[in-house]
């Protein structure tokens, strides 16, 4: 019983005195995504010395709020969706960024320097397909509407945000008008009609790994998708493509949650991840584009051509409206519960 | 009890004193008793009523205007809320801005004035930063109208005027589909944001369809463990119960696999020529039932066994040597002896599958998910705790109602056998 312990106290020791070493937490929403930044970010900036604890969470804003007000933060570094990074600024959750401690502003894509957050990724929601069963691609969201030429069922994600836009866009609006668009009473009535005719024929899903498991079971037709996830499972040797027009490109961002008392290494493994070489390292991992625009030309064009900050992918895309979303969020959200259950 | 015990004792001299002395130690008999239920108590009040009373709290908390605009209070104070407020208050607003100390108060207020008009964090905060603003209070008004225009109307100036006290009916009200309008009277919510009175409904037949068919399941099942030998029961029992020793993510990704189109019963019962297509089993209201069963029918067998077994065969046997035909006689003798069980089992599945959360996310369709759900939306995408905490007092209050039905109707303490 002693000798347990004994051990206990000297396993709790060793613990203590690794922490003591440099070490910081960084948190990131598992799945593909980790794997490419273990790949590319983490276990090279260990060699630098600092040790890296990934944890994963599905972006949990509650836990961040909690651990600063309670002055109990244990994670260093955060990658947190772009809702997020404006709303917690504005709430006092995240530091602001001193950018020279970052990089240079300029390298980056403009929508990646915000107060609190530093771009990572670019990422798209896009339509995709499996290329096995549809030979006549589908190249607009009136395609997706279209449930004669492209017979079956339907996936879409659980809640109203994307999906407004992808309706307007198959109700003709151009992608450049969406947000526009949907800002008004009539917009919103106009999407939720359009979304009202797919209804019946909607499998919906929840985390980004199911659309391409539905389009490999042969569940649905046509699904809308995180690029990201469908370049994986053609990596996998799957079949699965991806209809560019009109997807909605978003950015992820590093944060530093307020109070954190390892702030010096958060900032360095932030610049460690900002840097051109790395960031291609890691577009080779996962198909989302870098935010150090320097990266690019790093990249094999087979490579940039999965990417959604690619020119050519670049075209019709739509960039998610953040403001919108943190504006009309709540409420056109509950309004999707209420039209859901009718 | 103690003072009958002591009638007034012949020769003894002081029956007073001895009255008193026994009641002192009654009270230290009863006071050791209490004491080690301390323990208990302390941990029920720690662990359940405490946060129990926070949430309700919390539903009915309404500080961020009161703390962060002060002036602004005081001066909409008797304000028609029908034309555009005076120029002070658009000056007593722009100074409760500057005078916030943190921009994560800003931001507090952002978030609750969004809450109840969409578009009030950007105008908040667009304003917050825009200050200090100076001048005259039309001066102020000018800058601020000009900064924005959403200024001009009245749906935000409203939004400040109610939320002005630290307490709300708002959340409370949202949660069953009302709000309060303008001119604070009570009315329906419009149509399109009515959703957790159907939410609610919903909730309630899922988790009835789930009791129904566990006790449709269970109940043969618990009769037949119950009239197997000790031992033969036992070893059956523990498969009744292994689904508690697997963790709720394994066997939902368990139930993926066997359900999916191409899973391994569509291809079962196309192979024996039952139907032609794959069913839909999965994403939707069948997938979230067959698994919600799954998970919840050992609270069933479990009462029903316990009170089985504590029916004596004989009462049967008795009956069908009287006469009446087998079946009669089980419909007739057996089962009303064990209600009491189907009482416990139906209710504690009820309760249980009233608050499902993981199930219905990942096997459920977008209307397919219950309150939790959207408790769990409010907390962590939305960040409007008071919007959860008002759903998590309806369920609360939904339950207890349920449990007070039963308890009227079934006219016996709950029995868990």
């Amino acid at each position: 019983m002693k000798k347990s312990i004994l051990a206990t106290a000297l396993v709790a020791g060793s613990f203590a005195l690794q922490a003591s070493a440099q070490q910081i937490t960084v948190v990131n929403f598992g799945g593909a995504n980790a794997n490419a930044q273990k790949k590319a970010y983490y276990e090279p900036f260990e060699k630098t010395g600092t040790k890296v604890v990934p944890v994963e969470y599905n972006g949990e804003q509650a836990k961040i709020k909690a651990m600063v007000e309670t002055k109990k933060v244990t994670w260093d570094v955060v990658e947190v969706e772009s809702p997020d990074v404006a709303r917690g600024c504005d709430e006092g959750l995240f530091e602001k960024i001193d950018w020279s401690k970052v990089g240079n502003k300029a390298d980056f894509q403009p929508a990646a320097v915000t107060d609190c957050g530093v771009g990572i990724f670019v990422w798209s929601t896009v339509m995709a397909y499996n290329g096995e069963k549809i030979k006549d691609r589908p190249t607009s969201w009136a395609d997706f509407w279209d449930l004669k030429k492209y017979p079956g069922k339907r996936g879409m994600r659980k809640g109203a945000r994307y999906n407004l836009e992808f309706a307007l866009m198959a109700d003709g609006v151009k992608p450049a008008d969406v947000y526009k668009v949907l800002a008004t009473k009539e917009g919103a009535d106009r999407a939720f009609k359009k979304l009202t005719e797919l209804k019946p024929h909607i499998q919906w899903w929840e985390a980004g790994a199911q659309p391409p498991q539905f389009l490999v079971a042969g569940d649905v037709a046509l699904t809308t998708a995180y690029n990201g996830r469908i370049s994986a499972a053609q990596r996998e040797g799957k079949y699965l493509q991806v209809a560019w027009y009109g997807g909605i490109y978003d950015l992820d961002y590093w944060v530093i949650p307020k109070g954190t008392p390892n702030k010096d290494a958060a900032y360095k493994f932030i610049h460690f991840a900002s840097e051109a070489d790395n960031q291609a390292k890691y577009a080779e991992e996962i198909s989302y584009g870098p935010t150090n625009s320097k990266a690019l030309g790093k990249l094999h064009p087979k490579i940039l051509a999965n990417l959604p900050t690619s020119p050519q992918n670049a075209k019709d895309a739509v960039q998610f409206n953040v403001k919108f979303w943190a504006d009309q969020g709540e409420e056109l959200e509950k309004r999707f519960a209420s039209w859901v259950a009718q | 009890m103690s003072t009958a015990l002591v009638s007034p004792a012949i020769g003894l001299p002081e029956p007073k004193a001895l009255q008193r002395s026994l009641a002192r130690a009654e009270r230290r008999r009863k006071l050791r008793a209490f004491s080690l239920t301390v323990p208990l108590l302390v941990f029920l009040l720690l662990t359940f009523l405490v946060p129990i009373a926070a949430l309700l709290k919390r539903a009915v908390e309404n500080p961020e205007v009161a703390n962060a605009l002060p002036r602004t209070v005081v001066a909409l104070e008797g304000w028609n809320r029908q034309d555009l407020p005076s120029p002070e208050a658009f000056a007593a607003f722009s100074a409760d801005l500057a005078a916030l100390p943190d921009t994560s108060d800003a931001g507090a207020l952002a978030r609750r004035l969004n809450s109840a008009v969409a578009g009030g964090r950007s105008l908040v905060m667009g304003t917050y930063r825009a200050q200090p603003m100076k001048g005259t209070p039309a001066e102020v008004k000018a800058q601020m109208l000009a900064l924005d225009e959403r200024w001009g109307e009245l749906k935000y100036w409203q939004a400040i005027a109610k939320n002005a006290s630290r307490w709300t009916p708002d959340y409370l009200l949202a949660s069953v589909d009302l709000r309060r309008n303008a001119a604070g009277e009570v009315e329906r919510m419009p149509e399109d944001q009515r959703a957790f009175g159907r939410i609610l409904l919903r909730t309630f037949h899922i988790s009835a369809v789930v009791t129904l068919v566990c006790l449709l399941l269970g109940y043969p099942l618990a009769y037949w463990l119950s009239t197997l030998p000790a031992r033969k029961a036992n070893v059956l029992m523990i498969l009744v119960l292994v689904p508690f020793w697997t963790s709720i993510l394994v066997r939902i990704a368990a139930w993926i696999v066997l359900l999916q189109s191409a899973g391994l019963v569509n291809r079962a019962l196309q192979a024996a020529g039952l139907i032609d297509q794959p069913l839909q089993l999965l994403f939707n209201r069948t997938g979230v039932v067959i698994a919600m069963v799954h998970i919840l029918l050992p609270y069933m067998v479990l009462p029903l066994y316990s009170v089985m077994k504590s029916v004596p065969p004989t009462y049967l046997r008795a009956a069908v040597s009287l006469g009446s035909t087998p079946l009669a006689a089980f419909f007739r003798v057996y089962v009303p002896q064990t209600y009491p069980g189907i009482g416990a089992g139906a209710l504690l599945v009820f309760i249980m599958a009233i608050g499902y959360y993981v199930t219905p996310a990942l096997l459920g369709g977008a209307d397919d998910q219950m309150l939790s759900y959207y408790i769990a939306q409010y907390t962590n995408v939305n960040i409007n705790w008071g919007m959860a905490c008002g759903l998590g007092a309806l369920l609360l209050a939904a339950t207890l109602l349920l449990y007070g039905l039963y308890r009227r109707i079934g006219k016996s303490e709950l029995s868990l056998g």
